[in-house]
């Protein structure tokens, strides 16, 4: 049976969406991705976060985390009164399982999700001494397991406290931004998990990206500004307890 | 672990080796520069320790980078370092600072200083004990008065080259500490210089020990005018030193800033013994008003060499404590400001105690075996030509 | 002339130096990986080997094509935008293979509490019960569907 030209026109989106379903599965890696056409960043919605610790769980079965360590966790803040500077945290098992009630009545109290900030200007890359952990073209920040000595200059460098040392790996780990499903269409473990839309993707790049609007119209900060790290995880309504 | 710390943080990264890492680079720059105090700045004085002193910081040199491969996760992959260093990075420069110290400072001028007799050695001796010297003259016999003059000239040039090569040897060290501003513990432009000052008192109170060490083994009396120099520039040093720390303590309280009321706590809480009374009081205080009290008032020579004696010792306790308090203490507190961890420092594991202390005595055997195979003195050199006979 | 004879011994350790530089040259030539500085100042097939992993999640889009009337059940209701792995786990092996992987269903007594259960960090107009007070006994859906809901929007079962 030969196909005319316009049959061929149709079939292809079809076949183009159909081949995205294959490749979801496959370990290959993202032929059809240009680096420098994105810039990746995230927002996070203190307003919308419940808890509920789903990305915690989703990006330690997506990534083989060890237990006990954290690429991305949830924190419990609980600020009485005006005393912003003393606010009360917990964050057990980094929120794996939820939260328990602690019994606080009173007072703001809030979720606060953390990972890698991906920084622009990151200290942790700044100090490696061999070139192991590294900024990709398009602002994510990875470590390269094969060359990574295990000096932890990075760990400590790191004012987020989002890097560990991986127990078996002997290495420096830490959030990948879930690159390799970025760079195939698919958003990261944490955002796709999450079920009220506190975390979402954002490619700073696209003019499309819903984000744009967002950081016109609310008012949003980003973790340890003084620092000057050029973070690029956004949070919107970030209150001043944080740390 | 108490209060709040990021998950991750509950985990110390940086170990005890990590500690005894500053303190040998320390002792190696401290007893260098001291050396260098008789070679440029002509303290003639010290002249009976030179060469004790170069010796004392080759064997503190080789041992340094042994506890960080035994830190590294893959140490072998350490020599990346040298391949493919980031610039950026004070750690990878540091590499080549230590490379650069170890050839072409130290191995050179301890070669050119003892030249003369890895000559005469080599001539007198037989067997392996031949074969040794005679690789290290490097071919050449020429101990002529002549050859003699370029050594002092270019052991002068070298070791000239060598005291800004010692301030970045642990300069650096500080640095890499010092420049990370995620840990306001640690970061402050002070730290470098700390870091130098802290090494030199390290030093000075470590040659002073081994010449006392070495001569009463030795059964040799001491040169009290040479020990009494040393003492002096030991206090004058350490005068600098504990200003320093006084004003970037002074300063915290002072400016009082976010990570302040963290950091008190946890310097009365956790680190109350090792800050507070071992490194200021026992390993500060004491050993700063021991030797002021010589500097004023006349003690008879036993006596002196009794003071110098503790308060070198308790001087090298202290600043080990202090190198301990800033690695540790820059882990123990968490970066939210709302929590702490305790260290748990293993016996018999691979970044625990024991290693530590064996890494602390083997620059010790080194020592011996570069005494025995290059002679401090004189004398004994004198003596092993004499037992070889000389043809 | 004899003056440079005196100096004649230090030509060994200039030459020794020179011999150094240039085997450090020699080995960096031969050992640096050769990805190395592709991209930037690090191994550039570390990429590729970080962009090989396999994906556990397959992502929301994966489930709705062979599952259109979930998803047209769950766009009526309030957990229209809870993507499916949300509640039923990482299922990329599944979508790889739908016929052979059958996946296990979320274990209803502990899923929906870890959101529901109130709390007060959570935000005030999120719907949360004290989960015993609220469920006399009885598991959460055997008055809601999971995949909407409420019952303003046909979720009552």
């Amino acid at each position: 049976m030969t196909l005319t030209r316009r049959q061929i026109l149709l079939l292809l989106p079809a076949a183009a969406a159909a081949w995205d379903f294959v490749l979801a599965g496959t370990p290959e890696d993202a032929p059809n991705y240009k680096m420098t056409d994105h810039w990746w960043g995230m927002l996070l919605d203190i307003a919308k976060c419940i808890g509920c610790g789903s990305c915690v769980r989703a990006c330690s079965m997506e990534n083989e985390v060890p237990d006990g360590y954290f690429r991305t966790w949830v924190e419990r803040y609980h600020v009485d009164d005006w005393h912003i500077e003393n606010p009360t945290v917990d964050s057990p098992d980094g929120g794996k399982e939820g939260f328990p009630a602690n019994g606080k009545t009173g007072g703001k109290n809030f979720f606060v999700p953390k990972l890698c900030n991906h920084c622009t200007d990151s200290p942790c890359t700044q100090v490696c001494p061999v070139g192991a952990t590294f900024h990709t073209a398009d602002g994510v920040v990875l470590i390269d397991y094969n060359y990574c000595l295990g000096c932890r200059y990075c760990i400590q460098a790191c004012p987020y406290g989002c890097r560990f040392f991986h127990p078996t790996r002997h290495t420096a780990e830490k959030c990948t931004l879930c690159y390799h499903r970025i760079s195939k269409g698919l958003t990261t473990a944490c955002c796709e998990a999450c079920p009220t839309g506190a975390r979402q993707l954002a490619d700073l790049k696209n003019p499309n990206d819903p984000i744009h609007a967002f950081l016109k119209t609310h008012t949003v900060q980003v973790l340890k500004p003084h620092l000057a790290t050029g973070a690029k995880m956004f949070y919107n309504g970030l209150d001043g307890s944080v740390r | 672990m108490e209060g709040f710390m990021y998950p991750n943080e509950v985990e110390l990264q940086w170990s005890v080796l990590i500690v005894l890492y500053p303190f040998l680079t320390g002792l190696v720059a401290g007893a260098f520069i001291l050396a260098s105090l008789e070679r440029v700045f002509r303290v003639e004085a010290v002249k009976p320790t030179y060469r004790l002193a170069l010796l004392t910081a080759l064997a503190f040199l080789i041992v340094a980078p042994l506890p960080l491969q035994l830190h590294l996760g893959h140490p072998e992959r350490s020599l990346e370092m040298y391949l493919t260093p980031h610039r950026a990075s004070a750690m990878a420069m540091f590499g080549f600072v230590y490379l650069w110290y170890l050839m072409a400072v130290l191995l050179l001028e301890i070669w050119l200083d003892y030249r003369r007799d890895i000559v005469l050695l080599a001539q007198s001796s037989t067997g392996l004990k031949r074969v040794m010297y005679r690789a290290l003259t490097l071919g050449s016999a020429n101990i002529s008065a002549g050859a003699l003059r370029v050594d002092d000239r270019a052991g002068w040039i070298i070791t000239l080259i060598g005291i800004p090569s010692a301030f970045m040897l642990h300069g650096y060290v500080g640095f890499i500490f010092g420049s990370v501003k995620a840990n306001p513990w640690w970061s402050t432009p002070l730290m470098p210089v700390v870091f130098l000052f802290s090494a030199m008192v390290s030093g000075i109170a470590l040659v002073l020990l081994m010449y006392m060490v070495t001569s009463a083994i030795r059964r040799r009396a001491i040169d009290m005018n040479c020990l009494d120099t040393i003492a002096k520039y030991l206090f004058y040093t350490f005068v600098i030193d504990f200003s320093l720390e006084m004003l970037d303590l002074i300063h915290r309280i002072y400016e009082a800033d976010e990570s302040f009321r963290s950091l008190d706590f946890m310097v009365h809480s956790r680190l109350f013994l090792s800050q507070i009374v071992l490194q200021i009081f026992v390993g500060t205080l004491t050993p700063l008003t021991l030797l002021a009290l010589t500097q004023l008032v006349q003690f008879a020579e036993q006596v002196r060499k009794r003071i110098y004696a503790a308060a070198a010792i308790l001087t090298m306790i202290g600043i080990f404590a202090m190198r301990w308090n800033v690695v540790i203490g820059g882990q123990l507190f968490s970066k939210s400001f709302l929590g702490y961890t305790t260290y748990k420092m293993g016996f018999v594991t691979k970044e625990g105690m024991l290693p530590a202390i064996v890494l602390l005595i083997l620059p010790f055997a080194i020592l011996y075996l570069l005494i025995k195979i290059l002679p401090p003195w004189q004398e004994e050199t004198a003596a092993m030509i004499e037992a070889d006979g000389i043809d | 002339m004899s003056r440079f004879k005196d100096s004649a011994h230090l030509i060994p350790v200039a030459a020794l130096f020179v011999l150094g530089a240039v085997a450090f040259v020699a080995l960096r030539a031969a050992v640096i990986p050769k990805s190395f500085g592709r991209y930037g100042p690090y191994r550039g097939d570390a990429l590729q080997e970080i962009t090989s992993r396999p994906l556990v999640y397959a992502g929301h889009e994966a489930c709705e094509g062979c599952h259109p009337d979930v998803l047209e059940m769950k766009a009526k209701g309030v957990h229209a935008h809870v993507n499916c792995e949300s509640c039923h786990g990482p299922l990329a092996k599944h979508a790889d293979d739908p016929a052979s992987v059958i996946p296990v269903k979320p274990d209803v007594a502990t899923l929906c509490v870890r959101c529901h259960s109130e709390n007060i960090a959570k935000p005030s107009g999120f719907p949360q019960v004290d989960a015993k007070e609220h469920a006399q006994g009885q598991l959460c859906n055997t008055c809601h569907q999971p995949h909407s809901p409420g019952f303003d929007t046909g979720g009552k079962k």
